[in-house]
């Protein structure tokens, strides 16, 4: 069973995807509206499964041995020695247990707003799941890129069918696409390039043997080729062109999945394999992902207070969030065979950890929140807002939590992971953790005024918006009409986790330092 | 030479009993009026048994090494390009069942020259001797110039012919050129004996003639593997010849222009050190994959779109013989990434032209906007099709991934990186236009006049055979890979 947990969580939203794919209708002679009700209800079940087992995993990983557990090693192509190698760690466990909660999450929420191509949504949805959940599971370098390469194509129709007419769905599809693959092409040569100093494509086995070191050409070629495949996906400033244009695109639940795991995935990579593998070419290049880093910070986070679309300003905040990983990541590089600070680094690195699961959460719930706006008055132009408070105070109250989450306010769990991240990259590159920690301040900028005053301050003018949609009826209202039932059920769970790990942030630290200090000790000798 | 030999010209035989047996019965037997629509369902049927008979009859050369009638290797490397081209040609038949029907009243030879062709493949990727190749060479050419103009009454399929055979024999009239080079230099046109005369020369005078014979010699080879610049028929054929012509020419043709080039290449001039084919290979695998994807770029008909593709893939394949290397143990020693590529790009190739043909058949559109919301007209046409674009794009899990993957590998190995990074850049710009046609069918709302595509079941079969084989090539290629490899040596262990 314990080798099989992982294999049942990756592999059954393949099953469930094929199963969507059955003719259910003809089977049990169900009309259209019922088959297609059959398959929401169908995917969103079976999402729970992997949900269920990923919280199993959770309590079964072993903190105190730490170390790869769950392992499962089986030769795939023994001609060139690629196996099918896949194990958790403590990095993994938290994100498979975010990719299976924000996948189940997202197939309800869907289930309820998703009218057209029901099937093929709920197809490409479970199959994207596969494709994240292998990512955080692979251990073998060809197997790690496969669903690396794999998880594009279903987004890629995600955001191309169901994205709305006028925020162009086509061009960010295929933006999206190739932005990612010009960086995973440029991974695959590096991936060869270290089979043939170690004759395996194993990740393990080339933390071990660390290829290229000594020789500064080749390793700093290999390890930008995969660092700028993960800055892609991150992403970093100058490569996040494509984030606002995909984010804007996709439907609600895309979007979630979007800003809350597949960034995570660029992340991930980074801390799986850009560091560990290449530590020392990491350590030369060290200021040059603390600058990327900053700037991103800083540039996103002035651009977000630049927009008037709140879909667009949210997803410009994930350029200037996702910032803190690459401050905290290079910061741990900078101290790469320091062993005083080891302790700074392997906080940082923690931080970036942390940042990347909490921003999970909150934006996250703040994609979810923008869809419960835009499915009522079918614009997100903050100049058409104001006043919601008093019309919505329910949903006011939701999008209080997320956001503060995202400002990093104290007993939230943004606040910790910004701490960890600030307070190792103090301790290494002090003047740069001095100029980013702007970004907080720019942060609170943009969410208080920009999307708090503007959307729920100030005299609610009925004549800016005057058609609204009643989500649960699909009847026309004149006034907004506060959170249905189905999308509290969606955002409480965010809610209280948010609220959870900002109180009790040792319940998933821990996973993330003890890993951390390991690699950092490792790598400090 | 001895009579038993003639076991392993077996399948060779077979097809060309069976091309005859085809021809007869199409005559004598079949042409009477009242029989014509079971003339044109029984012949197939015939084809295909011959080709498996053939395949059969391949058995006896199995794990042999050795040269049979002083000019016919029998070896692996061939075999490997032998069950290839029965591979191929079996599915063209397949496909061109349906298409065939009320199209052309001449349906019997065409299954009589698809045979002819295998046989003509047969012979050129065993040939190890140059006029055995030239003449196997041409062989294959005339045929596919008859097939090309097939329609006798569609100009286009007129213009098709005409194009490829009048750039064809230039072609070969250039090549035979460069193969009289050799022998002046030589004295020999034995592949072998030309390999040994080249070591014992003194090389440094030999240089001047050699590399003019080379690229006299590319001229042909390319012509058949549609490489830049002997590639200006391939759009036009493409477009005008009978489609499952198209598709044959775009794979199984192009794998014997490779099959021939790289076992002259490694052979005869492989292990001469002062004779530099790789990187005059390597500039035109450059050329070939850039050119071929940035007009692709800008086609409209789905034909000419994968005649473009098809010619940008002929780029990525020369890098696997641009990297060949002498040691034959290497797993990634180039050629098997080249056998790879082209099994690979076989069934994906074959399987994407299956769905343009079934579309064209019930519809007779071939252009891309044509395919407009297919997604509802033809779902399972519009998913497999998917599924090939992917292929070619290169995405994992798929046999395009693994073909990537092997001769990506090889250039790794040789440290090639510019002609790597030109490669890498080419793979995202070709993934724009494959993911075009997937725009149009699942983006793009349908017609709505537009009525839902029927698919016959030869086409049902030939789509479901191709996309499983494409996925497995992906998701289990330890076969593939070891076929590959194993044929790749017989070839590289004939180098000193």
């Amino acid at each position: 069973m314990n080798n099989l947990l992982l294999i049942i969580i990756t592999f059954t939203p393949l099953l469930g995807a094929l199963l969507t794919l059955l003719p259910w209708g003809k089977w049990f002679s169900l009309d259209k509206a019922r088959e297609e009700r059959l398959i929401k209800l169908g995917a969103t079940a079976i999402s729970t499964l992997p949900l269920g087992l990923a919280i199993m995993l959770w309590f079964a990983y072993n903190q105190s041995a730490g170390g790869m557990q769950f392992e499962v090693k089986v030769p795939w192509i023994e001609a060139i020695n690629v196996s099918f190698h896949i194990g958790v760690d403590g990095l993994s466990v938290p994100f498979i247990f975010l990719t299976t909660f924000l996948t189940t999450l997202g197939l309800y929420y869907s289930s309820r707003v998703i009218r057209t191509r029901v099937r093929e949504f709920f197809f490409l949805f479970l199959l994207l799941e596969m494709g994240m959940l292998g990512v955080f599971i692979a251990l073998d370098l060809v197997l790690f890129y496969v669903f690396w390469e794999f998880g594009l194509v279903p987004m890629y129709f995600l955001i191309g069918i169901w994205g709305q007419a006028k925020d162009r769905p086509q061009y960010s599809a295929i933006k999206f696409f190739l932005y990612t693959m010009a960086g995973s092409v440029f991974m695959l040569l590096a991936i060869l390039g270290i089979y043939f100093v170690t004759g395996s494509f194993d990740i393990l086995e080339a933390q071990a043997a660390q290829p290229f070191a000594g020789n500064v050409w080749l390793s700093s070629l290999a390890f930008f080729a995969f660092f700028i495949a993960f800055a892609i996906k991150v992403p970093s400033w100058p490569f996040h062109t494509w984030l606002p244009d995909a984010h804007t695109a996709a439907p609600t639940a895309g979007s979630v999945i979007l800003a809350g795991v597949l960034l995570k995935l660029g992340a991930y990579g980074i801390l799986r394999i850009a560091l560990p593998v290449f530590p020392e070419a990491a350590h030369r290049f060290a200021i040059v992902i603390v600058a990327l880093g900053v700037i991103s910070i800083i540039y996103g986070a002035f651009v977000s207070m630049a927009q008037w679309d709140l879909k667009r300003l949210i997803a410009y905040s994930s350029v200037s969030h996702m910032g803190y990983i690459l401050l905290g990541v290079g910061a741990a590089a900078a101290a790469i065979g320091n062993a005083e600070l080891v302790d700074a680094s392997s906080m940082a690195l923690s931080g970036a950890a942390l940042q990347m699961f909490t921003h999970g959460l909150s934006t996250g719930a703040l994609f979810f929140l923008v869809g419960v706006i835009y499915e009522r008055a079918h614009v997100r132009d903050l100049k058409m807002f104001g006043g919601f408070s008093s019309k919505m105070p329910y949903f006011y109250g939701l999008f209080a939590v997320a956001a503060f989450t995202s400002l990093g306010l104290p007993t939230l769990a943004g606040f910790w992971s910004e701490l960890f991240v600030f307070r190792g990259a103090f301790a290494i590159v002090s003047v740069w953790a001095v100029i980013g920690i702007i970004g907080i301040v720019l942060t609170a900028a943009y969410i208080l005024w920009k999307i708090v005053q503007h959307t729920f301050l100030g005299e609610y003018d009925p004549n800016k918006i005057a058609h609204w949609t009643d989500v649960e009826t699909g009847e026309e209202l004149h006034g907004p009409k506060d959170v249905a039932l189905f999308e509290k059920v969606t955002l409480w769970p965010l809610t209280i986790f948010m609220i959870l790990f900002g109180i009790f942030p040792a319940l998933i630290l821990t996973f993330f330092n003890n890993t951390f200090v390991d690699l950092m000790q490792g790598l400090a000798k | 030479m001895k009579l038993s030999d003639i076991v392993y010209v077996l399948p060779e035989l077979v097809l060309l009993l069976g091309a005859a047996l085809v021809f007869l019965l199409d005559i004598l037997w079949l042409r009477r009026a009242a029989s014509a629509e079971r003339r044109m369902s029984w012949l197939p049927g015939v084809a295909i048994i011959v080709l498996l008979v053939a395949a059969l009859a391949m058995i006896p050369s199995q794990g042999q090494q050795l040269v049979a009638a002083t000019m016919i290797s029998v070896d692996a490397f061939a075999l490997f390009f032998k069950a290839l081209a029965l591979m191929g040609v079996g599915l063209v038949i397949l496909t061109a069942m349906p298409y065939m029907k009320g199209r052309t009243p001449f349906g019997g030879e065409f299954y009589a020259l698809m045979l002819v062709t295998a046989l003509a493949i047969s012979l050129a990727v065993s040939a190890n001797n140059l006029i055995l190749i030239y003449v196997s060479f041409e062989f294959l050419s005339i045929t596919s110039y008859v097939l090309a103009g097939y329609f006798r009454e569609d100009r286009k399929s007129g213009e098709a012919a005409l194009k490829y055979f009048l750039y064809g024999a230039t072609a070969s009239a250039v090549m035979l050129y460069g193969m009289s080079l050799i022998y002046g230099a030589t004295g020999t046109t034995d592949l072998a004996q030309i390999s040994a005369a080249l070591r014992t020369r003194d090389q440094a005078d030999l240089v001047w003639l050699m590399v003019p014979a080379i690229i006299m010699l590319l001229a042909g080879f390319g012509f058949k593997a549609s490489l830049v610049p002997f590639h200006q028929w391939a759009p036009d054929t493409y477009e005008g010849a009978p489609t499952p012509v198209t598709a044959f020419l775009s794979t199984a043709s192009k794998a014997t222009g490779f099959a021939i080039l790289m076992r002259v290449f490694i052979t005869a001039f492989g292990g001469v050190a002062s004779i530099p084919w790789a990187p005059v290979l390597i500039v035109i695998a450059v050329i070939t994959m850039s050119l071929g994807n940035l007009v692709a770029l800008r086609q409209t008909n789905v034909k000419r779109l994968l005649a473009y593709s098809s010619i940008a893939q002929a780029g990525y394949i020369l890098i696997g013989v641009a990297a060949a290397s002498a040691n034959p143990d290497l797993t990634f020693n180039g050629i098997n990434g080249v056998l790879i590529y082209l099994l690979a790009y076989l069934f994906t190739n074959l399987g994407a032209f299956a769905v343009v043909i079934a579309i064209e058949n019930e519809t007779g559109k071939v252009e891309i906007k044509d395919y407009a919301g297919l997604i509802y007209r033809a779902p399972l046409l519009a998913g497999a099709l998917v599924i090939f674009l992917l292929s070619l794009a290169g995405i994992p899990p798929t046999g395009g991934f693994l073909g990537k993957f092997f001769v990506f590998g090889a250039a790794v190995q040789s440290q090639m990186w510019v002609l790597l990074a030109i490669a890498a850049i080419n793979t995202v710009v070709a993934a724009f236009y494959y993911l075009n046609i997937a725009r149009y069918m699942f983006f793009t709302p349908r017609d709505e006049a537009a009525a839902r595509v029927r698919v016959s079941p030869a086409f049902a079969v030939t789509v479901g055979i191709t996309a499983v084989v494409t996925v497995l090539l992906g998701l289990a290629p330890q076969p593939l890979i070891e076929w590959a490899s194993a044929s790749a040596s017989s070839l590289l262990s004939a180098l000193p």
